[in-house]
């Protein structure tokens, strides 16, 4: 441990993850001395970023695995969607153009791309897939780096970051029950979101947050930001906004990643602990809603839904982990899932006499729609008649956080006197600087893999 | 509600465990031909499960991949848990009944095999000298090598038919057809399955970085058994359709094919037992460790002992080096339905299914 805290080092990178990684390869490559600090063990190593499979891409023409063509302005009025404009034009903007170079960059580093998944050919054209997934890119990473002589400590965890007349002096680092203090010429901080801290969720959504469950890593706590806030960083982002999305109920509190996803909202009825909708499940198609279910549930009792299917939707989606509940009656089926049978009942009722007679596609917009109730079934509203009938638990899956820290083009860390002159942060920690709300699928790798390389540039450039 | 995560009992209901995982998943899409496969189904009969782990050429890519491994609670181990349904489904098809299990399991057997079969050539090359007779068969007459061989080789390719029969049944596959079994072959040459899919080659002695050494030495062994084997028939056409007699000149057709086989089969075993040194028993079936272990050697040594006895042509040597090799031969064909051997053909019958799956 001693070489640790005297090595001299130039640049630490605080953070494993896509971000952390693109930086160290970026400084390591200028020939500086590198040192990646990750809070996890080995096996977790590369935090959210080893649950990934894509990232958003601009692409001129036909780009590796990506076909057709993705400029820059439909990828930013995509944005501008999601984000309902907030977002910052300049950095979106930048960070848009430079996701192009990006792709050849990883490839040049060891990530392989693979054509998009089956069931998602919706996304060849925007978003290239990482052969073998996220983790597959954190471990060609993490080869790269080492090549390259990078240092890396697991179970290390950053506590605070010694910042002296603006400047960043070195780091306390908790490594096996003791505390180091661990000097660096720059630091480039990519330690993602805090969405595992549930204590700071719960601060700013309430109680409630307290069900919430966490899609990825543990590890992600939010120790440096909450730190650097204190010391006087500048954030952006609302602290009360979260990416959720509603996934399997009964998925582990952390780190169940993609598998526990559930696409069958869109052709299910969603009700409530009380057996009651509240909501459209059918506004539009599930990758345009898909986002937005989390927040829902959210805000039902005990943060809790129940999808319910009949036997004729069971193939209409793709499978999820764990294999749904199943009745051969409303009643049954509500008993094994915790309902009031006689609620579930009267309300299936009410919506299969408001369904109407059309021809189902579960492709597309199909405008088969309730009449006469609320809320409506806008699309693919069929009777659940048809025994076995099948029911998922929903719950909030929070993605990550919005609340960040303010960087600039340069990926610098901002205060209130300015920029901090040896500091820089990039990926999920920065991400606010961007994603005001909302979100692009593909886009939290974009945005690392980008600051995560102007981040070691720059850093570097300082010490060079 | 609660989830039972434990692990179910048996090979098959847990590759079937693990495979529903993978079907939510699918971010390994792009390594092999399991997962399209995997993916073309919602749920898996035993049969598709089966099909699936002879599918798998262990190449790794989808352990270091998986962000559920070990110690996750989900604790996938995909190249494992095929292995072990792949070992079983060899052993289950054997035929005749249960001879399967043991050179599986036992790298000892195969050992003892070999000296069985040697300890047979010497026996019968000392009951029967013959009276006459050129090169090998001044030791051992003709007649008597096709009195042990052909049977040797004709038990073992009737024994492989009928366990391959079993397993077509169980897995469903449909009447043969050329185009299928031309895909298979392709996909066979260039084992395209040990590619990672995009010729980086797979994950097997450096854990998660590619390399195609296991790919090389694979098809060294392969390359050089079928030469071999052309040799043997080469020799044997010229033996009876041309009436051209053993010993044969080095520029002689059993020669040309036969030397370089012996020393691909050579290298190429002798480089699956290294790169199987350095591997991780963890992501094969580890109970198989040891036959497949002695299996590979056992290769490698029938290779070898040929090279060695073409070496000691006209010395004392020669009828040692006979007894040794032919002995070697013997174990190898004898065992072949019954050990690592097998995967051969059930591998081939695999990729003709999923040849059929995808048309
Ligand atoms: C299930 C899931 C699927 C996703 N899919 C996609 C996708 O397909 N495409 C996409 O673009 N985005 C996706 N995202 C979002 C994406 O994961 C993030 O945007 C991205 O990974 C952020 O990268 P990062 O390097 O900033 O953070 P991370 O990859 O989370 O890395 C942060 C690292 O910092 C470490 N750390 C935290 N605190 C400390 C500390 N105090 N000291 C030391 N180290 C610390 C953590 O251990 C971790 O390794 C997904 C997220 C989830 C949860
Ligand atoms: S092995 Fe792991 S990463 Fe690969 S498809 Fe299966 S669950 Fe996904
Ligand atoms: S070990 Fe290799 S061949 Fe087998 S399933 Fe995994 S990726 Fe495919």
């Amino acid at each position: 441990m001693m070489e640790l805290e005297s090595s001299g080092w130039d640049v630490i990178v605080a953070g494993g993850g896509n971000a952390g990684l693109c930086a160290a390869i970026e400084a390591a490559e200028t020939g500086a001395r590198v040192l990646i600090l990750d809070a996890a063990p080995k096996p977790y190593r590369g935090g959210n970023s080893r649950h990934t499979r894509n990232f958003r891409c601009m692409h001129r023409g036909p780009l590796s695995v990506l076909t057709g063509s993705y400029g820059e302005e439909e990828y930013y009025d995509d944005l501008l969607r999601v984000t309902k404009g907030k977002t910052d034009e300049d950095l979106a903007r930048m960070t848009i153009r430079m996701s192009e170079e990006c792709l050849p960059w990883m490839e040049a580093h060891g990530v392989r791309f693979q054509p998009s998944l089956s069931g998602t050919l919706s996304l060849s054209r925007t978003n290239a897939f990482f052969l073998g997934g996220g983790k597959a890119l954190v471990n060609a990473y993490y080869n790269t780096a080492e090549d390259l002589g990078v240092s890396v400590v697991y179970d290390a965890s950053v506590g605070h970051v010694v910042i002296e007349n603006g400047r960043f002096t070195g780091l306390e680092v908790d490594i096996s029950g003791k505390t180091h203090l661990i000097e660096g010429q720059a630091l480039v901080i990519a330690s993602g979101g805090f969405q595992a801290n549930t204590d700071w969720l719960a601060e700013a959504w309430g109680p409630a947050a307290r069900n919430f469950l966490i899609r990825g890593t543990p590890y992600n706590r939010g120790r440096i930001l909450r730190d650097m806030l204190d010391q006087g960083a500048e954030s952006v982002g609302d602290p009360t906004q979260c990416h959720a999305v509603a996934i399997d109920g009964r998925a582990a509190q952390f780190d169940a990643g993609i598998v526990t996803r559930l696409d069958c909202v869109p052709f299910s009825i969603v009700v409530n602990r009380d057996g009651q909708r509240f909501y459209n499940e059918g506004e539009d198609v599930w990758p345009k809603r898909y986002a937005i279910w989390g927040r829902i549930v959210a805000a039902q009792p005990e943060q809790v839904g129940y999808a319910i299917i009949d036997s004729k939707a069971v193939n209409d989606f793709m499978p999820s982990v764990f294999p749904p509940e199943t009745a051969d009656t409303i009643e049954g089926l509500a008993q094994k899932l915790g309902l009031a049978g006689n609620a579930l009942a009267e309300t299936i009722r009410e919506y299969n006499a408001a369904c109407r007679p059309g021809t189902f596609d579960g492709t597309d917009l199909d405008r088969l729609s309730t009449q006469g109730i609320e809320p409506p079934k806008t699309n693919w509203a069929r009777p659940i008649d048809t025994p076995p009938y099948f029911g998922y638990e929903l719950r909030p899956g929070v993605t990550f956080t919005y609340l960040g820290l303010r960087v600039d083009r340069t990926a610098q860390v901002q205060t209130g006197n300015g920029p901090l002159s040896n500091v820089w942060a990039a990926g999920e920690t920065m991400a606010g600087s961007i994603l005001g709300e909302g979100y692009l699928a593909g886009f939290g790798m974009t945005i690392g893999t980008v600051f995560g390389r102007i981040a070691g540039q720059e850093a570097a450039k300082y010490v060079a | 509600m609660s989830l039972d995560l434990t692990r179910p009992e048996g090979a098959i209901a847990e590759a079937r465990r693990q495979s529903e995982i993978c079907n939510a998943c699918r971010y390994c899409e792009g390594y092999c031909d399991v997962f399209p496969a995997m993916f073309a189904e919602r749920t898996f009969t035993d049969g598709d499960i089966t099909q699936l782990a002879n599918l798998c050429h262990n190449c790794r890519g989808c352990y270091y991949a998986c962000q559920y491994t070990e110690p996750h609670a989900f604790a996938l181990n995909i190249p494992a848990a095929l292995a072990e349904v792949r070992a079983e489904s060899w052993e289950r098809y054997a035929w005749p009944g249960r001879l399967g299990g043991l050179f599986h399991r036992s790298g000892v057997a195969v050992a003892v095999a070999l000296v069985v079969g040697i300890a047979a050539l010497f026996i019968a090359m000392r009951a029967l000298v013959p009276a006459s007779g050129e090169g090998f068969y001044a030791y051992l007459s003709h007649s008597i090598m096709v009195a042990i061989f052909m049977p040797a080789f004709l038990f073992p390719v009737l024994a492989l038919v009928m366990g391959v029969r079993r397993y077509w049944a169980e897995v469903g596959g449909a009447p043969l057809r050329w185009a299928h079994m031309k895909e298979a072959a392709r996909r066979t040459a260039s084992m395209k399955n040990l590619s990672g899919g995009q010729g980086q080659g797979c994950n097997f002695e450096k854990g998660d970085r590619y390399s195609n050494a296991r790919r090389h030495a694979h098809q060294a062994v392969l390359y050089g058994f079928v030469l071999c084997f052309a040799s043997t028939s080469s020799g044997t056409l010229l033996h009876y359709v041309f009436g051209l007699e053993a010993p044969y000149s080095f520029f002689s057709l059993p020669k040309l094919l036969g030397v370089p086989g012996g020393i691909l089969l050579t290298i190429g075993a002798a480089g699956l037992v290294a790169l199987k040194m350095k591997a991780d028993p963890a992501l094969g079936s580890a109970s198989r460790w040891g036959g497949e272990m002695g299996f590979t050697l056992l290769l490698g040594f029938t290779g070898f002992s040929g090279l060695v006895l073409y070496a000691v042509t006209g010395t004392s040597l020669v009828s040692l080096m006979l007894a040794v090799h032919l002995g070697a031969v013997l174990a190898l064909f004898l065992l072949t339905p019954y050990s690592k051997m097998a995967h051969g053909a059930y591998r081939f019958a695999a990729l003709v299914r999923d040849a059929q799956r995808r048309a």
